[in-house]
């Protein structure tokens, strides 16, 4: 769940491709059993299960790659394409959805230009997602921004955040 | 608190202990560390080293000298004032606490012992201020056992927990009583699973206890997958150990040497807390090679959940751990006989090993107290949506949903966050496995039998309060949306089934019914229950048939008169503005996002349906009720 906002994303490739995929191997000391933490681990370094990997993984841990792919795919957490820099996590779950969380994902996604196959800017910079309940029900609507928790959320509220956020980018850059 | 005062184990407050030490806690659950409270506690220890009081963080068993104790703490219960912080010993809770207010309440409460009127706590409706816990009724309503020391105690700090009796549970358990012992004590207390199904936890662990060892495994379940409930999420946050000791008293009572936590990705905090508690028990000499002494074995490990709801069944989670795709199989055999790499295995919710700990602790007939004679005990209970007071409740069973939504939850709320009379709808009780309640239910007692009698469930403990303005059919659509997505796929009529029931909701939301589509619906909810394999399929039509209960007429209105009695279904409506009531005064101009609305000042406003996206932003402006549903 670590959101690794300020590591560059790390490219699958150049002479250090598999180097922190066999730390994490290492780590596990190549047991199939513990597929799922490796992979958590692998995404955490990557921010997300590039191809290559998942195949040299399988490779590794002496499983058929079917096996791999078929957990990557299993689970919502592994994401199988790169996501943008800032991750947005929008709750939609039971409170946040009766307190309105749709019409906040509806703008967002019209601010950003996504939709709910694109979830991704074109930039790289936002990836919007929605969520099942972040444990802040009592204060819904609740927006995630990267490892940041945003209380009682409007569409204007939000829209804002993404503007502050983009702002500071092209400031940085 | 009436029916509490016999009871050893108190509300949060009184449940702290009579000392006159200074103390300010910070709570730090996930709601109001959203809220900046870290920025608060921070402020606490600066402002009161200024003012020139000694200030300590650490725990410390003799006490601390006129020090000021500041720390942190799991959730103190009233998640919509976020962030809170309680002073001791005046038992002084203040809400909505910027850091900006820290200078004050140094300089006015701690230093010259005044309350600082301005952040207590104020009732929804009489507007009366409460100076703490004792006084408001949303905490002095509720009878806390496992959230007894949650959001007094510092969750990262093992040697208050031992302070308050932390660990002689465990103690006992693995010194003083064999596991025969155990599992009789647990039956005699009549606990019942807190995970969903209610399961008699004595029963379970009997029948896992009797299988030929040498090899066990107990897993806690703290995958809490229910969308919109967080009670195992502030247990864990606010008291990790107490959760970590009854899964060490479980291991010891089936002979289990393994012990696993399988928790929830999605709460970060949380995970923190239990790691950090594993290591510490482990530190400690708890968790380990011999365990007080006993020369037996118990080791612990945290595994964190990728994201699948069903994972949360137990064989689904336990092919998880085994690094594989979290998809159930047939029961039997059970896990009890075989089930992590096939040895016997328990599975227990957080709550319930919490209430494990306290059980064996106070014994079974303290426990047996308060609750009904076939579900005695407490239960928490996530309280959220339209209503004035939410957050973490625990309420004995049998308490009933009036208590609930109009004691301690402070009555319905309308849109804009008041409390309205005659605006309760609804609330939805278990998840996306559970059902609805109506106002026909306000005296129904809380627990597994009346709430099955009425078509809904316990569950997990998840309580959503819905007002007039909720639609009550794209709540039945929201759940089944859920479930579609959440189905593992090994059965048809789960996978397919849910899919199909989806495009029905859908048909009815966007004007496409007729009067097939219910008839058609309710078949298929029939064909789902009965064509699944886990509870996921089986109680997946729960939400659509509980609501055609008692909301048929909601149905049939978007079916027969392709209207939403709610105006909030963006298909059906077509919102108009009553010339007669507009008094031009501009401000839905304002508001509309798409320019759709004109009109002169003072003269009655058009809405152009060809540019109208329905959002209904004029809706919530309109101070004259002027926005209606056109014909
Ligand atoms: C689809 C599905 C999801 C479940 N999710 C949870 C959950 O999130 N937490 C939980 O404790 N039990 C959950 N359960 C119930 C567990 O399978 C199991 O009954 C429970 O953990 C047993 O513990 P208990 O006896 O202490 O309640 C779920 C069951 C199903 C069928
Ligand atoms: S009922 Fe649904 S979730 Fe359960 S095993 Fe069958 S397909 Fe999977
Ligand atoms: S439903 Fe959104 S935080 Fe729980």
């Amino acid at each position: 769940m670590e959101l690794t906002q300020s590591r560059p994303p790390a490219a699958a490739s150049g002479p250090d491709k598999f180097d922190s995929v066999c730390a994490i191997l290492e780590r596990y000391s190549y047991q199939p059993a513990k597929l799922i933490p490796i992979l958590q681990a692998v995404q955490n370094e990557y921010r997300y299960l590039p191809e290559g990997v998942m195949t040299y993984v399988a490779t590794a841990l002496k499983v058929p790659p079917a096996r791999v792919f078929g957990v990557a795919t299993f689970y919502t957490y592994f994401a199988l394409e790169p996501k943008g820099k800032h991750v947005l996590r929008l709750c939609d779950g039971t409170a946040c959805h009766v307190k309105q969380s749709i019409p906040i994902l509806e703008a967002l996604r019209r601010h950003l230009g996504l939709d709910e196959k694109n979830k991704t800017t074109p930039d790289m910079l936002f990836t919007l997602d929605t969520v099942a309940c972040l444990g802040a029900c009592g204060l819904a609507p609740v927006l995630m921004v990267d490892d940041v928790v945003h209380s009682r959320m409007t569409p204007a509220a939000a829209v804002k955040l993404v503007d502050k956020i983009r702002t500071r980018e092209q400031s940085a850059n | 608190m009436q029916a509490t005062t016999e009871l050893p184990a108190k509300s949060a407050a009184a449940g702290v202990p009579p000392s006159a030490a200074r103390r300010v806690i910070v709570c730090s659950g996930t709601g109001c560390k959203a809220n900046g409270s870290e920025q608060v506690y921070a402020a606490f220890t600066e402002a009161i080293a200024a003012a020139g009081l000694p200030v300590v963080t650490e725990f410390k068993h003799e006490g601390h000298e006129g020090a000021v104790r500041v720390t942190k703490s799991g959730c103190q219960g009233v998640c919509s004032q976020a962030p809170l912080v309680t002073l001791l010993p005046e038992k002084i809770l203040y809400m909505r606490v910027t850091p900006d207010d820290v200078a004050e309440i140094v300089r006015e409460t701690l230093g010259a012992g005044r309350v600082v009127e301005r952040l207590l706590y104020r009732t929804p409706v009489e507007d009366k201020a409460c100076r703490g816990p004792e006084q408001i009724p949303f905490l002095n309503r509720q009878t806390h056992v496992v959230l007894r020391d949650v959001g007094y105690l510092d969750p990262e700090n093992l040697k208050e927990y031992i302070s308050l009796g932390g660990y002689e549970a465990a103690r006992k358990a693995f010194t003083a009583m064999t596991p025969e012992q155990l599992c009789a004590e647990i039956s005699k207390s009549g606990l019942r699973g807190r995970g969903g199904g209610g399961f008699p936890t004595g029963r379970k662990w009997e029948a896992a206890r009797v299988q030929p060892g040498p090899k066990k495994y107990v897993i806690c379940n703290a995958d809490e997958g229910d969308p919109g409930a967080f009670m195992n999420c502030s247990v864990m946050e606010g008291n990790p150990h107490s959760v970590i000791e009854g899964l060490m008293i479980a291991a010891r009572a089936i002979g289990a040497d393994e012990a696993y936590v399988y928790i929830r990705a999605e709460y970060p905090l949380a995970v923190k807390r239990m790691r950090q508690a594993v290591t510490d028990a482990e530190n400690a000499g708890f968790l380990g090679d011999n365990v007080f002494g006993s020369g037996l074995r118990v080791h612990c490990e945290l595994k964190e959940g990728a994201g699948a709801f069903v994972c949360g069944e137990e064989t689904a989670m336990i092919a998880s751990i085994e690094g594989q795709r979290g998809m159930p199989r047939p029961k039997p055999p059970f896990p009890a006989q075989s089930g992590l790499w096939g040895k016997p295995t328990i599975i227990n919710n957080v709550e319930t090993l919490a209430q494990v700990t306290r059980i064996i602790r106070d014994g079974a007939d303290v426990f047996r107290r308060v609750g009904t004679a076939t579900a005695p005990g407490t239960k928490t209970f996530s309280l959220t949506g339209h209503v004035a007071n939410t957050g973490l409740i625990e309420v004995p069973f049998g308490t009933t949903l009036g208590e609930v939504v109009f004691n301690i939850g402070g009555g319905v709320t309308d849109d804009s966050g008041k409390v309205t009379k005659d605006c309760f709808k609804a609330v939805q009780i278990g998840g996306p496995s559970g059902g609805c309640l109506t106002k026909d239910h306000v005296n129904l007692p809380l627990d597994y039998d009346s709430l099955r009698g009425v078509g809904a469930m316990v569950g997990s403990g998840g309580l959503v309060v819905m007002n007039q303005r909720t639609c009550i059919v794209s709540i039945a659509r929201f759940f089944m949306d859920f479930t579609q997505r959440e189905s593992c796929g090994k059965c048809v009529l789960c996978r397919e089934g849910t899919k199909q029931m989806l495009v029905l909701l859908d048909n009815i939301l966007e004007g496409r019914a007729d009067e097939t589509t219910l008839p058609l619906l309710e078949k298929l909810a029939v064909a789902v229950q009965k064509g699944s394999l886990c509870g996921l399929g089986k109680t997946a039509p729960n939400p659509v048939l509980s609501t055609l209960r008692y909301f048929r007429a909601e149905y049939e209105a978007h079916i027969f008169a392709k209207k939403c009695p709610t105006g909030r279904c963006k298909a059906l409506v077509k919102w108009v503005i009553d010339e007669e009531k507009c008094k031009g005064c501009t401000a839905c101009v304002k508001v509309c996002p798409v320019n759709a609305i004109s009109g002169e000042k003072k003269k009655p406003h058009r809405i152009d349906s060809a540019k109208c996206i329905k959002c209904g932003e004029c809706v919530n402006t309109c101070k004259f009720a002027a926005v209606v549903q056109g014909a």
